[in-house]
């Protein structure tokens, strides 16, 4: 019971950790992209469409990820070449995403003459299977290595992602931009190309996040209206969450995930929560440690200091 | 003169010509560094030092010119270019992210190989700052650290980068006297091993002291090149001023011996508890102008807010005629009908609104007078024009926003609001810094008239040679203790000196005078 | 010999200039926006032209329109006063939710009070439950600096499903048996109708006025300014910075609430999960479009409820899915966004040696 708990909340947390995963790169290099939800929701539909055409995962995920770099190739030119608020950019992304899905979707839908469905062959390159040997652990087993290949995905780019930000000098480069342009800058590191490579992979890694919810939630078959749903914005939170670190996102992602699946699994007659209750818990656990983190006043794990704010080199 | 042509030019920046909008900051310049040579770069502010030499560091990029670097022409689009050409220079606002360690610091951005960070790297740090005879922790977080330590990590990350071309702009203007002999040192050791340096600077004593030439730039101009072996403290001032300058100080005599404000054991601690001010203790009498020195961050601008009732004391009393002021906010202490004026050193960003015009400006203290919910501007409006014609400002018009005027209009705006609400205290912070010698004097006047009318001024300075002429005591602040109250007739610069670094050896602890 | 683009700071530019650049970066985007339609196989003029029929073509297209644009219009006035104040609230999604909410348990509980008391009375519950929405996220910015875009953002889901709460549980409508809602309002707790249509309109207008006023003219509005400014400045002209935070916050949150009060009880006489529909969200862009000037706000907003209306009718007379209406928005607004970069800055182009 509880196996299958985790397990399930496992999987409900995987698409928020490529979303969390993701905005952290942009953010970390000071950009906060509010069109997670749109980037994901092109993703969902880019994964699917190459799926439901080639039949194949690889093909699928990269037809994903190629979709949010250039949803967001569209917001690292608004705000870091033409300066643009970003903020309302990031809204508009998502607006745009969101659209540009939706309109796909039906067309596909139309073109396909009803629902449109994976082939049984793409089901099972994506179904859930124990690893050999590590699967066969007793417990361990079932619960961490018997999952569909995105769940290893998402958790070996989270650990990639920790690894770059905190080791290497690249990741370092990063973290400055996101700090303080402007020392980045004057020690020789190119802001704009640091802020677009960054921009560039959250929006790519963000948009695996939709395929997953859309190949694999979504049991094979497009819906329209529901398959992004929201968890585009509870990527944000979790980023809050995970405090700007990929490698603690893991564990949030699923604490989140488990959130969103505990309404199945508590005994009804024993402990009675409204349902909606569930569901909201992410987002007050979230404003909790967002409240908790500025009384600490801690510089490490807040937000970067120069999120939000676009760089002019010759600013006076 | 033959002697040069014999040597390398590290440096020629030649016809530099560099505007913003409508504003021309340099206007054809012409510049040559020799290798083992200190240029000093001498100009009032507003002269446009800072904007060539961010020319050289590639944070702007010319209009128009020519640079040359050890003969070769270059253009320099960025700072990474620079640094590639060798030019390491050090702002006069550190460019450090706070949240990164000095190891992370000095490391950014460099071009060594290999894609992870040592494990060990602050290890080679320690050991290039002991070379160097440095002292810094090479895993302090940056905001942990006081100025000179930043300072001291900005040098450090020139040395590993092994520039040899270093530009520093005004660094000793947050260091102590030892700090800045020490800083002379190692400037003097990189020109030995063949370092061209450029150091900008207003301060004409170490200029004399440091340098082997000075250029003189003055409103965006190359005014001359001067040895400094040939020249002195007049004849450069006069290049810089552009006349004789008469640089004595009016000090005027008043008689009113008559107290206005005391200070009694006051105290004040920041966010984290650390103690700004340590149990100060003065007082402030009518018609006297009472001076405050000090090394920058000594306590000043928290004694200036203390007062002005903008900081929670953590004990003390602030009496004003045997009314204390502690724990009053500046609301309540105007409701007293205490007229205070408070001129702080952040003019645009405290002082005013930096996107309203004057009109909203003069506002701000009086925007509550009146009854009703409505905000009345017409007596403001008369008030801005009235100041524009009696103080000379230089505006478009009373509505332009107040940030696009010039640094010595923009005081002019402030403190001629204030000394209208005709106050009886008047604190100003660092009153004159960023305004050239014109625009100083006409403020150094204004506040003489206040004190003759009988005004107790406070006068947080930090160009001793002014403060001792100007005021009549002076009080020194050091680690937010007073380590000394003096009259300004019996005291030589020197002793100031020493009080502000407090050499009493005690360690920070007060003694009496 | 290279050549590199390189930006360069303008001077301030004038208004007439700023109004033709505003105008040039609408065409482009029409122009791109057809291009996007034309590659969809339809004829651009033709979108166009029935997208603005379809906003204005009849007496009930107007209605549609202008119901669209109300609570637009007014969490775009409620966002307004908190922008100004550079308080990044992008709550305003749940602080109408919370209007709605509010507004709602006097239309369900009270419905037997005069119909004048109580819809002022759910006008006040709406007000206050936006209020307080926006009061959080402004205490905790003012007694530890917490961030308030992240906070407002997370209170937007906690409202969302609190509704859904309500709907499962104590509000649930006991006479519907299959998906839980809330039941319709009693006639009594409905919104009444001004010139054929629900009375938001007007306070949409009234508040633009007022908004209008209050920013401009009042003491209040001059103290918004001056800490949107700097809090320092703000401090130092004895302002309480503090109080004025909280105010302006439970102002626009307010202002927000209305709005939800209005679709409540005007446009959907039940609170749904839909009652705030992304209104908060376009509402920020709408806000910061118009500059935070009220009666920009009004005309942004015409604009874009037109857009929404007129795409409504796609779907029959192109067969073309409603989403079009969100890819031109986007497509628009995307200009939009690089256009204002020329306001404040130009392109040059120099030669690069090396």
């Amino acid at each position: 019971m509880i196996i299958n708990f985790l397990f399930a909340a496992i999987k409900a947390g995987t698409p928020l950790l490529f979303g969390t995963s993701g905005e952290i790169m942009s953010e970390k290099s000071g950009n906060i992209n509010l069109g997670v939800e749109g980037m994901m929701f092109m993703g969902a539909f880019m994964g699917f469409y190459a799926a439901y055409h080639t039949g194949s995962l690889a093909l699928a995920l990269l037809a994903a990820f190629a979709i949010g770099v250039f949803a967001a190739l569209i917001y690292a030119v608004l705000t870091v070449s033409f300066m643009a608020n970003q903020n309302v950019t990031g809204l508009t992304l998502t607006i745009f995403g969101t659209g540009v899905a939706k309109f796909f979707g039906e067309m596909m839908i139309s073109k396909s003459g009803g629902s449109p469905k994976l082939s049984e062959r793409f089901l099972a390159s994506i179904s859930e299977k124990p690893i050999p040997v590590l699967g066969d652990i007793p417990l361990l087993g079932k619960l961490l290595f018997s999952h569909n290949p995105l769940v290893y995905l998402s958790v070996i780019i989270a650990i990639i992602c920790t690894i770059y930000m905190l080791k290497t000098r690249h990741g370092l480069n990063m973290r400055a931009v996101g700090e303080n342009p402007g020392a980045a800058d004057a020690a020789g590191v190119n802001v704009t190309l640091v802020k677009y490579v960054h921009i560039l992979l959250g929006g790519g890694i963000c948009a695996l996040g939709g395929a997953y919810l859309s190949l694999i939630n979504g049991g094979g078959i497009w819906n329209n209206s529901s398959v992004v749903n929201g968890q585009g914005w509870i990527s944000v939170a979790l980023v809050i969450f995970a405090s700007w670190n990929p490698a603690k996102a893991i564990f949030g992602s699923l604490v989140f995930g488990a959130f969103s699946v505990l309404q199945f699994y508590v005994p009804k007659n024993i402990i009675v929560i409204p349902n909606a209750f569930y569901v909201m818990l992410p987002f007050i656990i979230t404003t909790l440690v967002l409240i908790i983190s500025s009384m600490r006043k801690s510089r490490e794990g807040s937000q970067p200091a120069g999120c939000g704010v676009n760089y002019f080199r010759e600013e006076r | 003169m033959e002697q040069i042509n014999h040597e390398t030019m590290a440096i020629e920046l030649k016809q530099i010509t560099k505007t913003f909008g409508s504003v021309v900051a340099n206007n054809k310049i012409d510049l040559s560094v020799k290798q083992g040579e200190i240029l000093a770069l001498l100009g009032e502010n507003g002269s446009g030092k800072t904007t060539l030499m961010n020319m050289l560091s590639g944070i702007y990029r010319p209009d128009s010119g020519s640079i040359f670097i050890n003969g070769a022409p270059v253009t320099i689009n960025s700072p990474e270019d620079s640094i590639r050409l060798g030019v390491g220079m050090i702002h006069q606002h550190f460019k450090l992210v706070e949240a990164l360690t000095a190891t992370d610091n000095i490391l950014l951005g460099s071009r060594e190989k290999g894609i992870f960070l040592h494990k060990k790297r602050s290890e080679k740090i320690r050991e290039i700052s002991e070379r160097f005879g440095l002292e810094v922790d090479p895993e302090k977080k940056i905001y942990q650290m006081s100025v000179s330590e930043k300072q001291t990590v900005e040098i450090l990350k020139v040395l590993y980068r092994k520039a040899d071309i270093l530009i520093l702009d005004e660094p000793t203007a947050v260091l102590t006297p030892q700090e800045t002999t020490r800083l002379f040192e190692i400037l003097r050791r990189m020109k030995q091993e063949g370092c061209a340096v450029i150091i900008i600077t207003h301060k004409l004593n170490e200029v004399l002291e440091i340098s082997d030439r000075v250029t003189i730039l003055r409103k965006g101009e190359s005014v001359a090149t001067v040895t400094t072996a040939e020249t002195n403290a007049r004849e450069l001032t006069e290049l810089m001023v552009g006349r004789p300058v008469e640089l004595a100080i009016h000090h005027l005599k008043t008689d009113f011996h008559e107290n206005l404000l005391e200070v009694h054991h006051l105290s004040v601690a920041d966010e984290e508890g650390f103690e700004t001010l340590k149990d100060v203790s003065f007082d402030l009498n009518r018609g006297e102008i009472l001076g405050v020195a000090g090394v920058a961050g000594s306590g000043q601008k928290e004694l200036c807010e203390a007062i002005a009732g903008l900081l929670p004391l953590k004990k003390g009393a602030i009496l004003y005629h045997n009314e204390d002021l502690a724990g009053k906010s500046p609301n309540e202490i105007i409701k007293m009908g205490i007229s205070m004026s408070f001129i702080p050193e952040d003019r645009l960003g405290m002082g005013l609104a930096a996107s309203m015009g004057m009109v909203d400006n003069m506002l701000l203290k009086k925007y509550n007078e009146g009854k009703g919910p409505f905000v009345s501007k017409k007596k403001a409006r008369e008030l801005a024009k009235k100041l524009v014609k009696q103080l000379d400002i230089v505006t478009p018009s009373v509505d332009t926003p107040v940030r696009r005027l010039s640094g010595g209009n923009v005081q002019k705006v402030l403190l001629g609001r204030e000394i209208e609400s005709e106050p009886n205290v008047l604190i100003t912070a660092y009153a004159v810094r960023g305004l050239d010698i014109n625009s100083s004097y006409t403020i150094y006047d204004l506040l003489n008239e206040q004190k003759k009318k009988g005004v107790g001024v406070l006068f947080i300075g930090e160009d001793l040679d002014v403060m001792l002429e100007l005021c009549d005591r002076i009080m020194v602040l050091c680690h937010g203790k007073i380590t000394g109250i003096v009259n300004a007739k019996e005291v030589t610069k020197e002793e100031l000196g020493l009080l502000m670094t407090d050499a009493s050896g005690k360690g920070g602890d007060a003694h009496e005078v | 010999m290279k050549y590199k683009i390189q930006v360069v700071k303008k001077a301030e530019v004038s208004l007439s200039k700023n109004l033709l650049l505003s105008l040039l970066a609408i065409v482009s985007a029409l122009l791109a926006g057809g291009i996007f339609i034309l590659a969809i196989g339809h004829n651009p003029l033709n979108i166009y032209g029935s997208i603005v029929q379809g906003a204005w073509r009849s007496p009930i297209a107007i209605k549609g329109t202008i119901k669209i644009a109300i609570p637009l219009l007014i969490a775009s006035l409620g966002i307004t006063p908190a922008f100004q104040m550079k308080f990044w609230n992008i709550g305003a999604e749940g602080q109408i939710i919370m209007g709605g909410i509010f507004a709602t348990y006097f239309a369900l509980f009270f419905d037997h009070l005069p119909h004048g008391l109580l819809l002022l009375l759910m006008f006040i519950a709406g007000m206050l439950g936006g209020g307080l929405w926006g009061l959080i996220p402004a205490y905790f910015k003012t007694k530890f600096g917490t961030n308030e875009t992240l906070f407002t953002l997370m209170l937007n889901y906690i409202a969302l499903y609190l509704i859904k709460y309500f709907t499962e549980g104590p509000w649930r409508d006991p006479a519907s048996s299959g998906f839980p809602k809330i039941a319709s309002f009693a006639k009594n707790a409905r919104l009444d109708q001004v010139l054929g249509l629900h009375a938001g309109w007007v306070i949409g207008l009234l508040l633009v006025v007022l908004v209008f006023i209050y920013l401009n003219f009042t003491k209040r509005g001059y103290e918004i300014k001056v800490v949107g400014e700097s809090t320092n400045t703000a401090r130092y002209a004895g302002m309480n910075v503090k109080k004025i935070v909280m105010r302006t916050m439970f102002l626009s949150g307010a202002i927000c609430g209305i709005a939800g009060m209005t679709q409540v009880s005007g446009a959907a006489f039940t609170l749904g999960e839909g009652v705030a529909g992304g209104v908060g969200f376009t509402a920020i862009i709408v806000a910061w479009l118009a500059k935070l000037n009220p009666v920009i706000i009004l005309i942004v907003t015409v604009l874009f409820s037109m857009l929404e209306k007129g795409c409504s009718v796609m779907q029959s007379s192109f067969g073309l899915s409603t989403a079009v209406s969100s890819i031109l928005q986007g497509i628009i607004l995307f200009f939009i966004l690089a256009f204002d970069f020329f306001t404040r800055y130009r392109f040059v182009l120099r030669k690069s040696t090396n």
